[in-house]
Formats: C-alpha cells, structure tokens, sequence
C-alpha cells in the first residue's frame, strides 16, 4: 500500500506528534515498510469469524458504587509540569 | 552466595547462614562495578535495599518468613515502585516518580524480597533489543557488542550477569522470552489475567502480561507463586482459586518423570528461518525431553504465520490509545517552547517519544482511523480468533509445544535499528502466545557457534503453568545450561 506524506501528516495531527518537514520522508518509509508487512494478513479469509478482542471471554466484573480512593491530588499533582492552587496549567485556550 | 538461585538463597537465608543485608550489600558493589558495561539498571536504591533487607532479617529471625523472604529483585522500569523513578526507558518519564506500587510490586514486597532497582528497558515495552531505551542499550552479558533483547533486556541482563537473582518483566509480544534466550536466562510469560496489570504503565492493554526472570525454572514458580492472584483493580484479571505453581516441581518422578507427555512439533516452527545452530540445540533439546519420557507429535499451526501482521494491528492500536495520555499536563515532559495548546501537545509528545514508540503511536492511529477500522483492526481481530483456534485443536493432539524462542541468538547493537520490519521478525515465535494469552516460558537449551546462548520456549494452553514449568524444570534437572555463567561476569 502507497502512503504518502499528506497521509502520514494526517495521521500525526490526530496523534497529535509534530513531525517536522525533515523528518517526513523517513517516517513514510518505514510506515509503509511496516505496512506491507501488515498486507499479508489481508489475504485471510475471515467470512463469518466473530472478532477475539481479548484473550480470556472476560465479562466486565461490576462493583458496588461507593468512594473507594480518597483524595490524593496534592500527590499525584507532584508529577505534574505546571500547577497553581491545585489547579494543572495548560497555554491559554479562550481569549 | 552470587550465583545462586533464589531457591538455594532461600535456603541459606531461612538457615540464617546467610543475612539479607550481607546479600544485598555484596549484589549492590556488583552492580555498582558491572552496570557502567551492561547499563542493565536504570535505578539503584542503596538505602531502601538495604532498609528492607534490615527488615527482611527481622522477619526472618521472627520466624514468620516466605520462601522470598530477604531475597533481591529488580523490577523492570514499567513497573510502577511509589516514591521511586519510574521511567519506562523514555524521556517523557524521566523524572516520573510513580504515586503507588503496582500490584505486582506488592505482592513481591509482601513477601519480603528486597528491591535493589529498576531495570533498562525498550521505551514503553517497545522493541525487541533495548535499543529503544532513551537511556540507552542494554549490553549482553555474553558479547558487550550485542543486544540483550527486548524490551525487558535490563532483567534479562542483570540475572545473567548475576547481578540480581532475579528480575520481573513484561511480556507483550515475547519482552520476556526473547531477552531471556538471548541472555541465557529463565523468562516466565503467565496466563493472561493471572497476574494483575494494575500499576503496569500500559502499552497493549489486551496483551500485556507481567512475569519474571530467574536462573532457575523452580525461581520463575517461586515468583509466580507471589506474583498471582485475583485484584479487582485490574478488569481483566482472573477470579479462580489460588495454585502452587511448585507442586510438580518437588515430586521425585524417577527415570521418567515426563513419561505420558505428548510434545507438539509446529512445522511452522521449524522452517528455514532459523539459524542452524538453533534448530540443532532445540532438536539436541527435544532428544533430552523424550529421553525423559515425553513422546513427539506432529502439530500445525497454519495461521501462526499471521501472527506478526496481527499483532502489528492490535499492540499499536492499542498503544495509541493508552499512550495518548501523555500529553505533557498531568504527569511527564513538557515542551519547553510551543505556541498554543495544540502546538504544545505536538512538541511534548515529539520530543518526550522516540522514533519507534512514535511510528507505533502512527500506526496505531491509522489503522483506527475513520475509513480503516474494519480493514485493519476488525480483520486483525477475526486473524486472532483464527491463530487461537489452531491453538486449541493442536493442544487436543498434545500437551505442550516445544520450539525455539527466537530465530537468531543475539544480534550486532545496530543491526536491525534501521529496518523496523527485520527488527519485528524477532519475535516470530513468541507473539502467538499473547494472542491467544496462553502462557510460555523460555529456557537455555545451548549456545552457538560464537557462544551466545540459544532459547527453548515451551509453550502450554490457558492455565498450564503447572505444567510447562514441570517440563522445564525436568530438563533443567537433567542438563545444566542454566548453570553457565558469562565467563565477564564470572564471581
């Protein structure tokens, strides 16, 4: 399969990863390298085979709802590059 | 006291010939010499180390000791350790200080073992050489010019070199088998859901499986013996009684302890992808398991051959999706210079990533994306159920399969880092096993011609862990290639 630049600027905008002009031709390569190893999977003939999204058929456990954490953001927040009044700070999104 | 197993560590520690203290203290100069030639720790912690081992001789003068009790371990550096760095071998966790212990982490302090740090590793679980750590590659104990494997090489390296007893893991896509059998170590892959992913930073959350590294199979039972069990904190983890991985270890089975074993041979395991000195130590290998009584049957596979293609589908999908949380707000590396929040976002996850957790985070969200979701991740999908399938009917002709680990011993640092496809093949043999989350272990069964030692992997079906750790530990009782020891690294 043929990827071109656009195709992998695309996909970068949605991952949200700046790639530069530079760097472009490099990563298509590879990607489609990866790609057309990927291909051969496409030969299979999967008619009527139910999709094994997980490899144990787990049914999703469900728990009484209760406060099971306390508050613990003035210790998650020590990781956290920018904070104020326990608030996380991000650039300026409305004027 | 160095080369010892955790089991005969145990021993000496429960006899109080030996303290805790006196244990780490010499593993801690070990590795404070060695690691500047393997880079297999990314972390060291002295003073906690020596604390817990403080603690753990306590505990055992108390008499109320576990087999593990006092003995050392280190943790891959994806296993989250409250109050101590956790990296996952990238620079978007540099300074990450994790805020509670993984589960697994827990267990293992609970038991008494005493952490002397964390290990280099492929970034986020990532490749299949260590060449992936931002913090750079791990060094084969066997030929400093080669790779470890990966991602988990930093454990795979440091029992190697006896720097640790032993180590845990994650295993994806083989980040346990395959550093083990390029380092000549024991590496455990558990049933999915045996062993919480709680406190795991995740890549493929379908996929990912903690286990552990030792010398010795009987040390990977031991671990798993604490490792498992049921947490509510991971949706997928399994909910079924507790089982003593050792109990068929201990049992003396005579002459022929595997006598009514049936060992499936995949021919698609035995093709022409694997170099000769491997298909000749795992056929040597096979010989030595009938003569212990097991019997050979002729198994296929026909869709293993989709393996890699499928995985390449799912794991990044999912990374994609797990990943997508570091986005330099909450935890990790911030760009320094960026004009608005999208700009922001684009240069923290540009520069916090490497190439190939980037080009998996691409992937990932390409085959997700509007137009090619069926194409791509539901085909990969049915593909899994097809690769499961084979599984099944081959396990109703035979118990365990038996084959190499990884079709080359230890590569040349550099090899396959410019060609992504040739540095995935690695992993032809050991993807099958986190597809259809069935467990798998790996064991030295040789070297090749340039003494780099060669992996056998056994491999069982859901729950089997008894069992293939049985098998293994048979053949490690009638040979003694788990013994050797890199002749560098030699006490």
């Amino acid at each position: 399969m043929a990827l071109s630049v656009d195709d992998v600027q695309r996909a970068a905008h949605l991952a949200r990863i700046e790639i530069t002009a530079a760097e472009a031709d490099d990563v298509r390569n590879k990607l489609e390298g990866v790609f057309r190893m990927i291909e051969r999977m496409r030969a299979v003939d999967t008619t009527g085979i139910v999709p094994m999204s997980h490899a144990q058929d787990v049914s999703l456990p469900l728990r009484e709802d209760r406060v099971t954490e306390g508050d613990q953001r003035a210790l998650y927040q020590q990781n956290a590059p920018a904070v104020e009044n326990g608030l996380y700070l991000v650039p300026k999104v409305i004027e | 006291m160095i080369t010892a197993s955790v089991a005969e560590l145990s021993r000496a520690l429960l006899a109080r010939r030996l303290s805790s203290v006196e244990l780490a203290k010499a593993l801690l100069d070990r590795i404070d010499a060695a690691n500047p030639m393997l880079n297999a720790f990314l972390t060291v912690d002295r003073d906690g180390a020596l604390a817990q081992a403080k603690a753990a001789d306590t505990r055992i003068a108390a008499g109320n000791a576990s087999p593990l009790t006092g003995v050392p371990l280190a943790h891959k550096d994806v296993i989250m350790t409250a109050g101590l760095r956790t990296t996952c071998g990238s620079r978007m966790l540099e300074n990450f200080v994790a805020p509670y212990n993984a589960f697994v982490a827990d267990r293992l302090a609970d038991a008494g073992m005493v952490l002397l740090g964390k290990t280099n590793m492929d970034e986020f679980a990532m490749g299949s050489s260590n060449e992936n750590s931002y913090f750079g590659p791990v060094k084969n104990p066997w030929d400093q010019t080669c790779v470890a494997g990966g991602s988990s090489g930093g454990s795979a390296a440091a029992v190697a070199a006896r720097l640790v007893p032993a180590a845990t893991g994650t295993d994806t896509g083989g980040s346990i088998r395959q550093p083990a059998a390029l380092s000549g170590v024991c590496g455990l892959k558990p049933t999915y859901g045996i062993c919480s992913r709680y406190g795991l930073v995740a890549f493929a959350s379908s996929l990912d499986t903690p286990g552990a590294f030792g010398q010795t199979v009987e040390d990977c039972a031991l671990l798993l013996n604490a490792m498992a069990g049921h947490d509510a904190r991971d949706s997928t983890s399994v909910d079924r009684p507790a089982e003593d991985y050792m109990r068929l270890l201990a049992a003396d089975a005579g002459a022929k302890p595997l006598a009514g074993l049936r060992i499936g041979l995949p021919r698609e395991y035995y093709g022409s992808g694997v170099e000769p000195d491997i298909a000749n130590a795992i056929g040597a290998a096979i010989d030595a398991l009938k003569l212990l009584g097991a019997t050979t049957v002729d198994v296929s596979l026909p869709n293993v051959e989709y393996s890699l293609p499928v995985y390449y589908v799912i794991s990044p999908a999912e990374a994609s999706s797990n990943l997508a949380r570091f986005d330099g707000v909450r935890y990790g590396h911030r760009a320094a210079k960026y004009d608005d929040l999208m700009d922001m976002y684009k240069k923290t996850r540009a520069e916090g990533f490497g190439a190939e957790v980037k080009r998996r985070i691409l992937v990932g969200t390409y085959v997700l994306s509007h137009g090619y979701y069926d194409a791509y991740y539901l085909k990969a999908q049915q593909v899994r159920r097809l690769i499961a399938d084979d599984f099944t009917r081959a396990y109703q002709s035979c118990d365990v399969i038996v084959g190499p680990t990884s079709p080359t011993t230890a590569f040349c640092m550099g090899d396959n880092t410019d060609d992504p496809v040739k540095m995935y093949l690695n992993d032809i043999f050991t993807i099958a096993s986190n597809l259809t989350g069935t467990p798998a272990i790996s064991i030295p069964c040789g070297f090749d011609g340039k003494g780099l030692p060669i992996g056998l992997q056994i491999q069982g079906a859901a729950f089997a862990e008894a069992q293939i750790l049985n098998v293994a530990h048979r053949y490690q009782q009638a040979t003694d290639w788990h013994r050797r020891v890199p002749p560098d690294f030699s006490p």
